[in-house]
């Protein structure tokens, strides 16, 4: 009876993990297209009916989907065979898996059970999603290589270029993270954002104790979803990118995992830098405002707040990075890779050892 | 050597976020005001397109219509005026005798080929009867083949100018080999 109890709540926290990625992923096509459109004094798609009911537009993404079904799915013949199909599958992959060690919400504790809530728990959860990130470039290089196209290859080299100066960048300042908190696993990290500073005015989130690097963590992980302002790798005036040769769901698996990957990189900052699912001033009990008054609440009140506040802020994250992307022109490539080497990275070191010499400085006091 | 903030990326892609999400908010206050019944006009500048129109100029070249008498039968004495000063060579002329001696030509086929015609109006200036305007408002005709662009005689006769608002008073011509 408790292993099917274990392997139903198991199940259960990969299947909200999932569904709470894919469909957020699903709708960010939505948002993209709104967003943009208010943005510029438009209204956006609003087309798509269903029985006469329009809904904003959502049905859109449910249109592309049955379109993109319906598409031929065309192969260039000289292409390789076998990459060629499975490149879409490596990129959607490893985005999707890449939010299970990002923590939801605190241990959830019912009928005599604790329950974490991430769909893995896992002590290195922070290597574990870099590692993820960056294997989804993969699928975009074999999709350059597959191809046999000269354009898809330029602009799968040039993912690759990028991944690797985003990556080191942002391995580099989440390091400031780490020593801060003193762990890899997500939920430690988390959880340390939990303490307060200036008298318990003051949220100790990442942000705050590390604001240089939440720069240089969110520029770069925007580089690594590959999206505007460092879209080289597609660049459609360009060289189109590296799903030239791509035509219906193929090419849609390539636009769900850049979303997929604006859905990773926000639940990131959202855990590293903006307190994941902390509420300010709210403590395993209940509310404790700095100046002594107090809320108790019971203990499934403060779970639902805590992971409706990481959606939240999640939410919050992906509406800045669409802000962003809407609003910024493309680097150039060696503009993105100059940025990459001689701006973010030596930052990054700089954030490092400053940090460690202020750790220094604190625990000596 | 000055400091140039501007080359400080950072501060610039703020003020760029600061103008694009000032847009956004603002617009999004009046989607929502619209929404509610507060305000007349939403967030956008957006005209629905085939729900919402725009008001034509009175002076838009749009479909042909060939002018009647008062017998309904054409105006035009197939003077080959507008075939000649047509710069597309888009008008096709047949003339016959008219049974009328005052009249000394009909038309017997008069096409335009829609198709080639660039809207210049010189076939209405051209015009010694002022047998042929484009005062009809109609814009949106379209064909799935070429022969579906050529216009004949009776469909342009059939025509009505539009009126004063500018909306066409007559249907949308459709082509014999368009299906619905």
């Amino acid at each position: 009876m408790s292993v099917v109890a274990d392997l139903g709540i198991a199940f259960g926290r990969v299947a909200f993990v999932m569904l709470f990625v894919l469909n957020l992923g699903g709708l960010l096509t939505w948002v993209e297209r709104k967003q943009s459109a208010i943005m510029q004094d438009r209204i956006g798609a609003n087309r798509a009916s269903i029985f006469g009911f329009r809904v904003l537009g959502l049905f859109h993404p449910l249109a592309d989907a049955i379109k993109m079904l319906a598409k031929e799915d065309f192969r260039p013949a000289r292409a390789d065979r076998f990459l060629f199909g499975f490149a879409p599958f490596v990129s959607v992959f490893f985005a999707l898996v890449a939010f299970a060690s990002i923590p939801f919400g605190d241990t959830l504790r019912v009928a005599g059970r604790e329950i974490p809530l991430q769909a893995v728990t896992l002590d290195v959860g922070i290597l574990y999603l870099f590692a993820m990130l960056s294997l989804g470039v993969y699928g975009v290089m074999m999709a350059g290589w597959s191809s046999a196209n000269n354009f898809a290859l330029l602009g799968g080299q040039r993912a690759a270029a990028l991944m690797i100066s985003a990556e080191i960048a942002i391995g580099a300042s989440i390091m400031g993270v780490i020593m801060i908190y003193g762990s890899l696993n997500m939920q430690d990290i988390v959880r340390g954002q939990g303490r307060s500073f200036l008298g318990g005015w003051l949220p100790a989130w990442g942000i705050v104790t590390q604001p240089l690097a939440f720069v240089l963590f969110l520029t770069a992980g925007i580089a690594a979803t590959k999206r505007i302002p460092f879209d080289t790798p597609e660049g459609e005036s360009e060289i189109i990118g590296y799903f030239v040769e791509y035509s219906g769901m193929k090419f849609g698996m390539f636009a769900m995992a850049d979303f997929l990957e604006t859905v990773v990189i926000a639940g990131m900052t959202t855990s590293l830098f903006l307190g994941g699912w902390q509420v300010p001033y709210l403590g395993p009990e209940g509310f404790h405002l700095p100046w002594g008054w107090a809320w108790s609440l019971p203990h499934l009140v403060i779970v639902l707040l805590q992971v409706g506040a990481f959606v939240v802020k999640v939410c919050g994250m992906i509406f800045f990075m669409m802000l962003i992307r809407w609003t910024l022109p493309r680097f150039r490539y060696d503009q993105a890779m100059r940025l990459g080497w001689l701006g973010l990275f030596p930052l990054s070191i700089a954030n490092i050892v400053l940090t460690g010499f202020l750790l220094l400085l604190w625990d000596a006091r | 050597m000055t400091l140039d903030l501007r080359r400080f990326y950072l501060l610039e892609v703020f003020s760029g976020l600061a103008l694009t999400a000032a847009h956004f908010f603002r617009n999004m206050g009046r989607h929502v005001a619209f929404a509610v019944g507060a305000s007349r006009t939403g967030g956008a500048v957006t005209i629905q397109y085939p729900e919402e129109r725009r008001p034509y100029s009175p002076r838009l070249r749009s479909l042909h219509r060939l002018v009647r008498r008062e017998d309904g039968s054409p105006r035009c004495v197939a003077c080959m005026m507008c075939e000649t000063v047509c710069p597309a060579h888009c008008i096709y002329i047949i003339a016959d005798e008219h049974p009328n001696p005052e009249i000394e030509k009909v038309p017997r086929r008069f096409d335009i080929d829609l198709g080639k015609c660039v809207f210049c109006g010189y076939c209405v200036e051209a015009c010694p009867e002022d047998a042929i305007r484009m005062d009809t408002g109609i814009l949106e005709f379209s064909s799935y083949s070429r022969g579906g662009m050529i216009y004949s005689k009776e469909m342009l006769l059939s025509l009505e100018a539009a009126g004063a608002d500018g909306r066409p008073r007559s249907p949308i011509p459709v082509p014999a080999d368009r299906k619905a």
